[in-house]
C-alpha cells in the first residue's frame, strides 16, 4: 500500500511547480495555440455537465406550489419562502449547530494530532515506517458500515450513542489518516536548511518542528484543514447509523430526512432550498482555495 | 527516505525529547533519540485509530457469532458461524455484492475515462483553462446527500429538468419513472456518482500527465508519431500509475458506497449496496448479528479487493516501497 504514498509524492511537486517549463514544448506539438472547435464542444459539454445540477437546485429552491409541481425550467414566480421555512424550522437550526460542531472539533483535534504524525513520517528516522504507513492508508480503505456495525453497539452500552461526541470519535479515525497524508507531503516539500540551521543551533527534532516547521506549514495546514472539513461535513453513513434523535443529528442527515415525512407531501422546494443553504459556503470555500484544494488533493490522493 | 540529507543537522540532535542527555552508542545513539521522538509524535494517531478502528472490528466479529437482539432487551447466545450462513445462503447478501460491483465497475470506468479525457483538457493551454478547472472542481465541495437531492429532483417525473425536457422534446425517457425501476434507478445512482467525483480523478490524472516530460513527446513527434499515436503510445503508459492511483481509490470508495442509494431509492428496485444491506439489517430489523457478520463481510470485501489491486499493480508498488526506504 505504501505505493500510493511514493506515487503521490512522484506527482505533486509537478502539479505544484514543475508544470509550466514543461507544457510549452508540448503545446507546440499539439499545435494548440488555439483550441480545435470540436475540443470547444468538449470544454462546454463539461461545464454543463458540472454546473446544470446546481442551475437546478437553485431553480427548485425558489419554486412553490403549482410552479414545483409543473417543473418550470424557469421559477415563474420567484419566492424566498422556502429559505424562510428552513430557517424556521428548528430541527434545521440544530442539525446545522451539530454540523458545525462537529466538523470544527474532528478538524481542530485531527491537525493537531496529524501534523506530529505527519512529521514523524515525512522528517524523521523511524522504525518500520512503511508499515506505519501501510496501516494508516488501510484505514481509509475500511467500509465505514464495519466500524459503525459494532459502535452503535458499544455506543449504546456506555451511552455514548446519539452524542456529539458519539459521531465525533469515529469521524475523527477516517479524518486522521487524510490528515497524517495531506500533511506529510507538504512536510516533505519544507526546505530542509531551514530545520539543519534550528539543529544547528541545538534544537531538538521538536523544537525544530514546532518553531521552524509548523509556522512555515500554515498553507499546507490550512488546505489539509479544508479537505478534513469538507469530507467531515460530508460523512453520512456513520452520522446516519450513530444518530437517532434531532439533537445529534447532523445537516446531511437532517435533510435526509426531511424527504421521508411523507410520500404524498414531499417538502421539495424547502429541501432544496436547505440543501443550497448548506452547499453555499463549501462552493465559496471552494472558488476561494481551489489551487490549494488541489493541491492538497493530488498531493494527499486521499478521497476527501 | 529523504532522511539522508538530514545527517549534517542531525549531529547535534543528542537530546531526547526533554533535553535529556542519551546514551551514544556509535552512531546510534542519535538515530535513537530520534526514533524515539517520531515514535512519541505518531503514537497518540496510531494509538487512536487502533482503538476506533480495530477494536470495534473485533467486537463485530463477536457480535457477528452471537444471535443478539435489541427487540428481545439484548439477549445474547452464541451460535458460531450461523450469521454468516444465513447471510451467505439468502438472496440478499448476493443481490447486494453484485449490485454493489456492478455500481462500482460502471461508474469507475466511466470516471477513469471522462477524468482522462477532462485532464486531457484541463493540461491543454487555453484562454478559460482556469476557470474550467473551477467549475469542475465545484460538485466537489457538494455534500453527497444534497447532490442525491439535486439528481433526484432532475429525474422526478413530469418535474424534473431531464423527464421534462425529454418530453417536451418527445424523445423517449420523458414518461419514465426513473428511479422506480432497476436499470434506470441504477443509471441516475451511476450518474450521480459520476457528477460528483470525477473531478477527483482528473486532478490525480492530471498529476500524472504534468509529470510526463516534454522530451518524451518530442521524441515520438520526431518519430512522425500522430497525436492519436503519441496519445495511445507514450501518454497512456506513463499515465498508468496515475490512472491505477485513480483506480484504486474510487473502487475503495465505490465498494462502500451508502448515501447515494439510501437517498435516491432507499435501496428499491434492487439497488441495495452491501452497506446498505448491512444498516438496514442492524438499525431498521434490529438484527444487530446479522448485520455485524454482513458489515465484517463488506470489509473482507472491500480488502480483498484491494489486495487484487496490490498485486495487479505490484510492480509499481514495489519500485515506489523502495523510494519510500
Amino acid at each position: 500500500m505504501s505505493t500510493l504514498t511514493a506515487q503521490r509524492t512522484t506527482a505533486a511537486p509537478a502539479a505544484r511547480g514543475g508544470a509550466p517549463k514543461r507544457r510549452s514544448p508540448r503545446r507546440r506539438l499539439r499545435g494548440e495555440a488555439k483550441l480545435h472547435p470540436v475540443v470547444w464542444v468538449f470544454v462546454f459539454a463539461v461545464m454543463g455537465f458540472s454546473l446544470i445540477p446546481f442551475y437546478w437546485l437553485v431553480n427548485t429552491s425558489l419554486k412553490q406550489g403549482v410552479s414545483l409541481s409543473k417543473g418550470e425550467l424557469f421559477p415563474s414566480q420567484p419566492t424566498f419562502e422556502n429559505y424562510l421555512a428552513v430557517f424556521q424550522n428548528p430541527e434545521f437550526l440544530l442539525a446545522l449547530r451539530n454540523s458545525v460542531i462537529i466538523a470544527v472539533v474532528t478538524t481542530t483535534v485531527a491537525l493537531v494530532f496529524a501534523s506530529f504524525a505527519a512529521y514523524a513520517l515525512a522528517r524523521l528516522k523511524m522504525r518500520r515506517k512503511a508499515m506505519i504507513l501501510t496501516l494508516i492508508l488501510s484505514v481509509t480503505t475500511f467500509p465505514a458500515i464495519a466500524i459503525a456495525a459494532p459502535m452503535f453497539s458499544i455506543w449504546r452500552e456506555i451511552g455514548l450513542y446519539d452524542t456529539l461526541l458519539g459521531l465525533i470519535i469515529p469521524k475523527l479515525t477516517f479524518a486522521l489518516p487524510l490528515a497524517i497524508y495531506t500533511l506529510t507531503s507538504f512536510f516533505k516539500e519544507i526546505p530542509r536548511e531551514l530545520e539543519e540551521s534550528a539543529y544547528m543551533d541545538g534544537a531538538t527534532p521538536f523544537m525544530a518542528f514546532r518553531k521552524v516547521i509548523l509556522p512555515l506549514a500554515v498553507p499546507g495546514l490550512a488546505t489539509t484543514a479544508i479537505l478534513v472539513f469538507i469530507s467531515v461535513w460530508n460523512e453520512f453513513l456513520l452520522a446516519v447509523t450513530l444518530t437517532t434523535s434531532p439533537e445529534a443529528r447532523p445537516v446531511p442527515v437532517a435533510i435526509a430526512f426531511f424527504s421521508g415525512t411523507s410520500e404524498f407531501d414531499q417538502p421539495l422546494g424547502t429541501i432544496s432550498a436547505a440543501s443550497v443553504i448548506i452547499t453555499v459556503p463549501l462552493v465559496i470555500l471552494v472558488l476561494l482555495c481551489q489551487k490549494r484544494i488541489v493541491s492538497g488533493m493530488t498531493a494527499g490522493a486521499v478521497k476527501g | 527516505m529523504a532522511l539522508k540529507s538530514l545527517s549534517p543537522g542531525r549531529g547535534v540532535n543528542s537530546h531526547g525529547l526533554n533535553g535529556r542527555e542519551v546514551k551514544s552508542r556509535g552512531g546510534n545513539g542519535r538515530d535513537r533519540a530520534e526514533r524515539r521522538v517520531a515514535f512519541r509524535m505518531t503514537a497518540p494517531s496510531l494509538v487512536l485509530m487502533a482503538l476506533v478502528a480495530a477494536v470495534p472490528i473485533g467486537y463485530a466479529l463477536w457480535l457477528s457469532l452471537n444471535q443478539y437482539s435489541v427487540r428481545t432487551a439484548g439477549l445474547s447466545r452464541f451460535v458460531g458461524l450461523e450469521n454468516y450462513i444465513t447471510a451467505l445462503s439468502g438472496p440478499h447478501w448476493w443481490a447486494a455484492f453484485g449490485q454493489t460491483f456492478l455500481f462500482a465497475g460502471l461508474s469507475v470506468s466511466l470516471e477513469l475515462v471522462l477524468g482522462t479525457a477532462m485532464a486531457l483538457l484541463l493540461n491543454l493551454a487555453f484562454k478559460g483553462r482556469a476557470l474550467l478547472r473551477t467549475v469542475v472542481l465545484l460538485p466537489y465541495a457538494v455534500v453527497t446527500v444534497v447532490s442525491a437531492i439535486t439528481w433526484e429532483t432532475m429525474f422526478a417525473p413530469n418535474l424534473g429538468l431531464v423527464t421534462n425536457v425529454l418530453s417536451t422534446l418527445g424523445l423517449p425517457g420523458g414518461d419514465v419513472v426513473w428511479l422506480g425501476e432497476h436499470g434506470y434507478a441504477m443509471a441516475v445512482i451511476v450518474l450521480a456518482d459520476v457528477w460528483k467525483t470525477t473531478p477527483f480523478a482528473a486532478l490525480i490524472i492530471l498529476a500524472g500527465l504534468q509529470v510526463i516530460s516534454a522530451e518524451t513527446y518530442e521524441a515520438a513527434e520526431l518519430d512522425g508519431a500522430s497525436k492519436w499515436q503519441a496519445f495511445v503510445n507514450v501518454t497512456l503508459p506513463l499515465l498508468r500509475p496515475a490512472i491505477v492511483l485513480a483506480a484504486i481509490f474510487r473502487t475503495m470508495d465505490a465498494l462502500r458506497v451508502f448515501d447515494l442509494p439510501f437517498v435516491l431509492t432507499r435501496g428499491a428496485n434492487g439497488t441495495e449496496s452491501m452497506s446498505m444491506l448491512a444498516y438496514t439489517q442492524l438499525r431498521e430489523n434490529r438484527l444487530v448479528g446479522e448485520g455485524s457478520a454482513l458489515s465484517i463481510l463488506t470489509f473482507l470485501t472491500v480488502m480483498a479487493v484491494s489486495v487484487v489491486y496490490i498485486r495487479f499493480a505490484g510492480g509499481n508498488i514495489r519500485e515506489v516501497a523502495k523510494e519510500e526506504q
